[in-house]
């Protein structure tokens, strides 16, 4: 049995050590090692964007990356956003937008979005929907997720 | 899922010797690799994970005036990056009509080019498979097979290469730099994915322990004609039933000087054929033209119970690419084609 590797991960803002064996996935090394459950596990196989978070800038798939690999990054997952009283603008958005039903796919949602606006690659609602294929909501909330995204993206919410 | 052990690198020569012996990978994104780990088909000993090599990180200019993309950039940084957006846009476009910004951002062009075929048999470990294990049997020949090869399939394989990535390098004829035990060498996009033949278990001529390095795209990037067509199943994120990456350049007297059409999702590597290409040399471009030229690049092939359709698709598809592809300026990501 490979033995563990000691690696730093900056995760919203506050840096930690982990000790984690190569095949721990940095999803789970964020829900099972640093116990924030924020980011879900849908399908294990980055089909579904339901355990999307930003890693140095750029939203991942946190169930396709080995913690391993992210060894020095700094994440921000749902937990970093935004928090009951003091929320981010998309988390706003969404609840005025009304942009979930059984949530699970929510936290994914909300990083791929964030990021989405800050590449700046998209400017009309077709490429929104385009640059947000990756994130899949079963509950069929998509219209107004995308709602929610472009009322943030055109500065509804600051 | 098997253990498997870790090692992560800073140069070439290190990893190309830590990979040297059985069982041992490289890992670049791992957007593949790691989900074939998961579904029990890839077994890794041990990983060696590129990305602490930064050489192989740079996008570069060459003295022939091509641009070199390294192997560990991003799909990403690769189809945003303003060189190719501004001279390779075919190559942007194509990349941009893959899988999803989480993947892409992730996914490496070297890793594109080895991605294995999404064949549903070769995913289900309970399924015989030649490609997975050889002389088990193709369940794909009698069962599902829309997303199957029309052109170059064998009795053993039927799989197609699964990247769009690859289309356009096929169509803008870039070249492989790769380094192995024995050194260094070029390889020429058409001879780098190979057809299965006997052999569907090898999808390219990249040798034991050979790393990539480098995609070298020549000078001439077709930025002034050029379209990807990708028809698939649902609007985004999906693989193509069937795609066009084509390109031409114009004379002065609006004729053909030289075109470039490459099929992905019909075949176990990009489909080229030269002789198609030349047809339409010297020719204005017209749908009569590319009609032919579709004609030529179609000849022989021969579908199955779920994906004859194709034959007649592909031949639709080119002829639809040729016109669009004198206005590319209609084809922004996400956009639907105006025709």
């Amino acid at each position: 049995m490979s033995s563990p590797h000691q690696i730093q991960l900056t995760v919203n803002g506050k840096t930690q050590q982990l000790s984690v064996r190569p095949w721990v996935s940095l999803l789970d090394a964020l829900r099972h090692h640093l116990h924030l459950h924020g980011t879900k596990k849908g399908c294990d196989h980055g089909q579904c964007g339901a355990c999307t978070v930003i890693c140095d800038g750029e939203r991942v798939l946190s169930c396709l990356n080995l913690a391993v690999m992210k060894d020095g990054s700094e994440i921000t997952t749902i937990e970093g956003l935004g928090q009951p009283g003091n929320l981010h603008p998309l988390q706003e958005a969404f609840l005025e937008h009304d942009a979930y039903q059984c949530g699970y796919c929510t936290p994914g949602q909300i990083c791929s979005g964030v990021a989405l606006i800050e590449e700046g690659h998209a400017t009309t609602r077709e490429e929104v929907k385009e640059l947000m294929s990756g994130n899949l909501c079963r509950c069929g909330a998509n219209t107004n997720i995308i709602d929610a995204i472009m009322a943030v993206k055109d500065g509804a919410h600051e | 899922m098997n253990n498997f052990h870790y090692e992560r690198v800073t140069d070439v020569d290190t990893a190309v010797a830590a990979a040297t012996g059985a069982g041992n990978s490289y890992l670049g994104g791992g957007t593949n690799l790691i989900d074939l780990w998961k579904y029990d088909l890839a077994h890794p000993e041990k990983l060696v994970d590129l990305n602490g090599i930064d050489e192989l990180k740079e996008v570069t200019e060459l003295p022939d005036g091509g641009l070199r993309l390294g192997a560990l950039v991003t799909n990403n940084k690769t189809a945003y990056h303003p060189t190719v957006q501004e001279r390779y846009p075919l190559l942007s476009r194509t990349i941009l009509a893959g899988a999803t910004p989480q993947i892409r951002n992730a996914a490496t062009n070297g890793g594109n080019l080895l991605q294995r075929t999404r064949c549903y048999y070769f995913y289900d470990a309970a399924s015989p498979c030649n490609k997975r294990v050889p002389g088990s049997g193709c369940p794909a020949r009698e069962g599902h097979n829309r997303l199957h090869a029309i052109l170059g399939h064998s009795e053993a394989c039927i799989a197609t290469m699964p990247s769009d990535m690859c289309v356009a390098l096929a169509a803008l004829e870039a070249t492989v730099r790769v380094r192995g035990p024995q050194g260094e060498r070029h390889i020429p996009f058409a001879d780098f994915h190979r057809l299965p033949g006997e052999k569907p278990e090898l999808d390219n001529t990249l040798g034991e322990d050979e790393l990539i390095l480098s995609i070298d795209l020549p000078a001439r990037g077709f930025a002034d004609h050029h379209t990807y067509l990708k028809l698939r199943d649902r609007h985004s994120y999906a693989f193509a039933v069937v795609s066009v990456a084509l390109g031409y350049e114009l004379d002065g007297e609006g004729k053909i000087t030289t075109a470039r059409i490459a099929l992905g999702g019909v075949a176990h590597k990009p489909w080229r054929v030269p002789a198609a290409e030349e047809l339409l040399v010297g020719q204005a471009p017209s749908e009569d033209q590319f009609a032919r030229a579709a004609d030529a690049l179609l000849e022989g092939a021969s579908g199955f119970k779920h994906n004859t359709f194709k034959i007649d698709l592909a031949h639709r598809a080119i002829i639809r690419a040729g016109a669009m592809a004198h206005d590319p300026s209609c084809q922004r990501p996400g956009a639907k084609p105006s025709l």
